[in-house]
């Protein structure tokens, strides 16, 4: 088996992960910038982490021969105070034609507040402005619903934003079809108690159109599993879902929105 | 929320449905979760918390496991959403709560 861990944060993972998801079929893994459970103090703090995201880390991971890129921003869990998040957002471009650099992401909203979507819509324009690939995390819990129709508005407000180039993750049975429905992709994210299951995630495969899904982890400091997704490869597996689809779903589908990026590239390894 | 721009597909299937394995794999591991809500709602009455907002949300979405009504997930978790649709002005705190309370009665 093979798949794309397309949403992970490495950074807070051991080497033995990496061992551990390359055995089970990982051909690369992809890291949004996040939140690391405290707020940075200054644009100097976010400089160290994008430099840890785009020189260190992908050079971690290659000692396992597994491809590393990365997305950058400032999490919206930091975007309440405006001034730092315009000095990271004016610091972003240094970064930019860095390697490993996919896009901007995970940006998005946490509490739904005016300050987040001030900041999500600059993100917005900056993408925009570097034709630059775009991943949304949409808000847990209570805040999911609400948070995903304004992060849709405001993307379908903006005359720039192309949806086939933007990914809206962290989905579960009441948006799925809200992101859908409008053009953009969907991620699934497999992670214990606030977002979705491998048996859950596998109903929605069943229930929506899955063309434009992807699954990940989002394994970070928390309680998560940077396996999880090879486990839904099982789940979908034991239902009676074939090999083929689980390839489609579990690799080809994140290879094809993520090759919108030219720097997206797996060696020798092809889609086909 | 705009209207559909993307016509809806249908989600997928297995070919051969294997009807009886759906209920033999799931049936012990969602009992065990049925069982932990029940002894859930027991402890707070015991201790006394059964009033707070979220256990009342949760016994509340509980009722939708059997209305005998298609997406039962889907529902459960708009009921446990915040249903306003307006940015708020400031942030009530880093971490969400897992149900939605008026902020009148916060």
């Amino acid at each position: 088996m093979r798949y794309i861990e397309p949403h992970g944060h490495m950074v807070s993972r051991t080497t033995d992960d990496y061992q551990a998801m390359v055995t089970a079929g990982c051909a690369a893994v992809c890291e949004p910038a996040f939140w690391a459970g405290f707020d940075r103090s200054s644009v100097d703090g976010f400089r160290d982490y994008f430099r840890q995201l785009t020189e260190y880390e992908p050079a971690r991971a290659a000692k396992f021969l597994l491809p590393h890129f990365c997305w950058l921003c400032i999490n919206p869990k930091e975007a309440e105070d405006l001034s730092l998040a315009a000095d990271v957002l004016a610091m972003i471009p240094e970064f930019l034609e860095k390697p490993n650099v996919l896009g901007i992401g995970e940006i998005g909203l946490n509490r739904n507040t005016r300050n987040e979507l001030k900041v999500l819509e600059q993100h917005v324009n900056l993408a925009v402005k570097h034709d630059q690939l775009i991943l949304v995390h949409t808000p847990h819990l209570e805040d999911k619903l609400k948070g995903t129709r304004l992060i849709v508005d405001l993307l379908l407000s903006h005359k720039g934003v192309k949806p086939e180039r933007v990914i809206i993750d962290h989905v579960e049975e009441h948006t799925i079809n809200h992101v859908l429905d409008q053009g953009f992709w969907a991620g699934i994210t497999l992670y214990p108690d606030s977002k979705s299951s491998p048996p859950r995630a596998v109903d929605m495969l069943e229930t929506s159109a899955n063309e434009r899904i992807w699954l990940n982890s989002a394994c970070d400091w928390g309680v998560s599993d940077p396996l999880a997704v090879p486990k839904t490869a099982f789940e979908m597996r034991r239902r009676g879902h074939t090999a083929e689809f689980v390839d489609q779903v579990l690799y080809k589908n994140p290879i094809r929105f993520l090759s919108q990026c030219p720097k997206f590239r797996l060696g020798e390894q092809s889609v086909g | 929320m705009p209207k559909t721009r993307t016509p809806r597909t249908p989600g997928r299937l297995p070919a051969n449905i294997p009807t009886r394995a759906v209920v033999d794999h799931g049936f012990i591991p969602v009992r065990a979760k049925l069982i932990e809500v029940a002894a859930f709602l027991d402890r707070v009455e015991r201790y006394g918390a059964a009033a707070d907002f979220r256990c009342d949300a949760l016994r509340k979405a509980a009722a939708v496991l059997v209305d005998g009504r298609p997406e039962r997930a889907r529902r459960i978790l708009e009921k446990l959403s915040d249903p306003t649709t307006k940015a708020d002005k400031i942030s009530s705190g880093k971490a969400a709560l897992g149900a939605w309370q008026k902020p009148s009665a916060k």
